[in-house]
């Protein structure tokens, strides 16, 4: 029976409500977290597991290695990591101390390694991460050589799949005292970072930041180089010839605490072909498995760890599914979702610094809600999921290391899905645009 | 004095010794325009370079007294932390960028981006400054002996800027204020500090309208 007075298409009631909500605001939607739109992603490839033609291992019995190391092109002391599974750069300010906290002492617990954000690192930060990625980002806000050297690594944030091209976004309600003097601002101004470095332009110059980040950390340090996933294949390629030891391609699920709602959702592409460009340009130079590779952006499972590992990266990080880890979008305190015109699940009110679940919040009666360790449990038993599901399907497919999974172990559901992944449609030979 | 001569050693050799070393004076000769020479020093180790350099030189300066007898590239002295960094000739862009302390004086002109995102150093320009400079800079003294270009303190938070000549035009939400007596005391002690002469009365003093603190869409047009 058809619908009588359907909704149009080009102005359902979500449309009309925005529009209106524009009209009457003058002003962009401001957000937190990552893409909401339906891209294609790892959900849309599967495993072809062993059986005649493959000997698949003991789940329980054989050994599964998960290691990885990162940065020994040029550093002298690279990462060495027990688990291909990071956590993303976040800044003091965008999340409280206590999150920080906790995802430090959950990495160090599953010997990997957490990393910093915009304003530096905070000294309880430090401590409880055993490895620490230290951001060199457009804004530099609290960024000292001291902090350099404090280091494990340097990630130069070139760009972040949330919004690339744009720069970092911290309001008002988040500049308290300490996040202030930290960054240097006036408490409780609408802090817009810059969204270029201050002193580079182009990857020539980068060449030259990178040799002058290694003479002040007497080329120590890995120096890993970020960016947002667009023009894929040509930036890896860049940061790669601009010396980068390790490169973090983040896709466009990336989250953020706070942009325009129109950048997450209208720039970048999807984290599943940018893997696959990245992996490409790694190998055109040669450079595959020798600069590491690091992907981002909507990685929530063992299975979405699994495939980003399948189509070559060396490591993933995550951050938004961190988050939840420690509760962000729990179903605990709802009215106070509610006061901020949402519900749990659907939460993406970071920018506002009414966290109701304590993590994206500078209130000290709000972050009283997270206990540092009790969330270092829940986030290291997450990541100690993610291990054991990305070993079981590594297993399946008769791999001893999860780095041995390859693109040959996997099939596409839906064409778009093996047009950017360039693996098969499954049930057929046919890679669309290659074959 | 040390000599460290750069057409006998490299750069890895000659910044490990300078930020090896506790204290003294140093002559680097032959530096040729390379990059990052005497960065991430961290004593109050005198380093004269004899020539031209190149980017990132004095980067991150801690408590050294770097002088070159030259021109510098980019980011001269960028986010450096205290110390004194001289420049006898010119400077390209984004001279002193993100500086949280320490002196730089630029004896001669300076590019674009001159103290862009400063932090609280302080920087001296004997010639003038090109477009943007002070460009969202948050804390710290920028002071201009001659002309300033385009922009000038565009989005500036809390520095101040003072410019003897003109400028070109000011960058959203930089306006001019009053130079009182105390701004000019201030800024007289800075140019005594910095070896500038000039007379504090004769620059004129910049800084944030802060209209553009928050967001608020009656300002859109000013971004």
């Amino acid at each position: 029976m058809t619908d009588s007075k359907p909704d149009s298409a080009s102005f359902p009631p979500r449309v009309i409500s925005e529009i209106q909500r524009a009209a009457r605001e003058g002003i962009y939607d401001i957000r937190g977290a990552g893409a909401k739109r339906h891209v294609p992603s790892f959900d849309d490839l599967v495993f072809l597991g062993a059986s005649m033609s493959r000997y698949p291992l003991e789940g329980y019995r054989e050994r599964c290695d998960t290691n990885v190391v990162i940065g020994a092109r040029h550093a002298s002391k690279p990462i060495e990591l027990d688990i291909p599974i990071t956590i993303a750069g976040m800044s003091f300010g965008a999340i409280g101390a206590n999150a920080k906290q906790a995802l430090g002492l959950a990495a160090t617990a599953m010997g990997t390694s957490t990393t910093t954000g915009d304003g530096g690192m905070t000294p309880e930060e430090r401590e409880a991460s055993k490895t620490l990625i230290y951001q060199y980002l457009p804004s530099r806000y609290g960024m000292t050589p001291d902090q350099l050297r404090q280091a494990d690594a340097i990630e130069v944030v070139v760009g972040q799949g949330a919004k690339p091209g744009g720069g970092g976004m911290l309001l008002g309600q988040k500049i308290t005292d300490r996040v202030a003097e930290m960054r240097t601002l006036p408490a409780g101004i609408d802090q817009r970072s810059a969204c270029r470095h201050p002193d580079w332009t182009g990857p020539d110059d980068l060449e030259i930041k990178i040799r002058e980040l290694r003479e002040i950390t007497n080329w120590e340090k890995p120096i890993y180089v970020k960016v947002g996933a667009t023009r894929t294949r040509y930036d890896v390629m860049l940061a790669v010839k601009a010396g980068a030891d390790a490169v973090v391609v983040d896709g466009m699920q990336g989250g953020t605490a706070a942009t325009q709602h129109i950048f997450i959702e209208d720039v970048g592409i999807p984290t599943l072909p940018a893997v696959r460009l990245a992996v490409e340009a790694l190998k055109e130079l040669d450079m595959h498995r020798k600069v590491q590779l690091i992907v981002s952006g909507g990685i929530r499972t063992g299975g979405d760890v699994a495939k980003a590992l399948a189509l070559g990266a060396d490591a993933v990080s995550i951050g938004m599914a961190a988050l939840m880890a420690l509760n962000c979008n729990a179903p605990l305190y709802e009215e106070d979702y509610a006061a901020l015109g949402t519900h749990p699940g659907a939460c993406d009110r970071c920018h506002t610094g009414r966290c109701p679940v304590g993590i994206a919040t500078q209130d000290p009666e709000l972050e009283a809600r997270l206990d540092p360790e009790e969330g270092a449990r829940r986030v290291r038993n997450y990541l100690s999921t993610l291990t054991m599901e990305c070993q079981t399907l590594a297993r399946a497919c008769g791999k001893s290391h999860v780095h041995n999974l390859e693109p040959e172990d996997m099939v596409a559901l839906t064409v778009e899905a093996a047009a950017m992944a360039k693996v098969p449609l499954a049930g057929t030979d046919w890679i669309p645009g290659s074959s | 004095m040390t000599v460290i001569d750069l057409a006998q050693t490299d750069v890895r050799e000659l910044n490990r010794t300078l930020q090896m070393a506790e204290s003294g004076s140093f002559e680097v000769r032959h530096p040729g325009g390379a990059h990052a020479l005497a960065a991430g020093l961290t004593r109050p180790v005198d380093v004269t370079i004899d020539g031209h350099a190149g980017y990132y030189c004095a980067g991150m300066n801690q408590e050294g007294i770097v002088t070159v007898s030259g021109n510098v590239g980019t980011g001269v002295a960028e986010n450096m932390m205290s110390g004194t960094v001289r420049v006898r000739g010119d400077a390209s862009q984004s001279a002193g960028a993100t500086a949280h302390g320490g002196l730089l004086v630029i004896e001669g002109n300076t590019s674009a981006r001159c103290g862009i995102s400063l932090k609280g150093g302080d920087i001296v320009v004997g010639g003038s400054v090109g477009h943007m400079a002070a460009f969202m800079a948050q804390a710290g003294r920028l002071v201009v002996l001659g002309d300033a270009g385009a922009d000038l303190g565009d989005s500036l938070y809390e520095a101040q800027i003072y410019v003897r000549g003109t400028v070109a035009s000011l960058g959203a939400d930089c306006e001019e204020k009053e130079m009182t007596a105390s701004h000019q005391e201030e800024l007289a002690a800075l140019l005594e500090q910095a070896g500038a002469i000039a007379d504090a009365a004769a620059f004129r003093r910049y800084e944030s309208g802060r209209n553009l603190y928050h967001f608020n869409i009656d300002n859109a047009g000013s971004y």
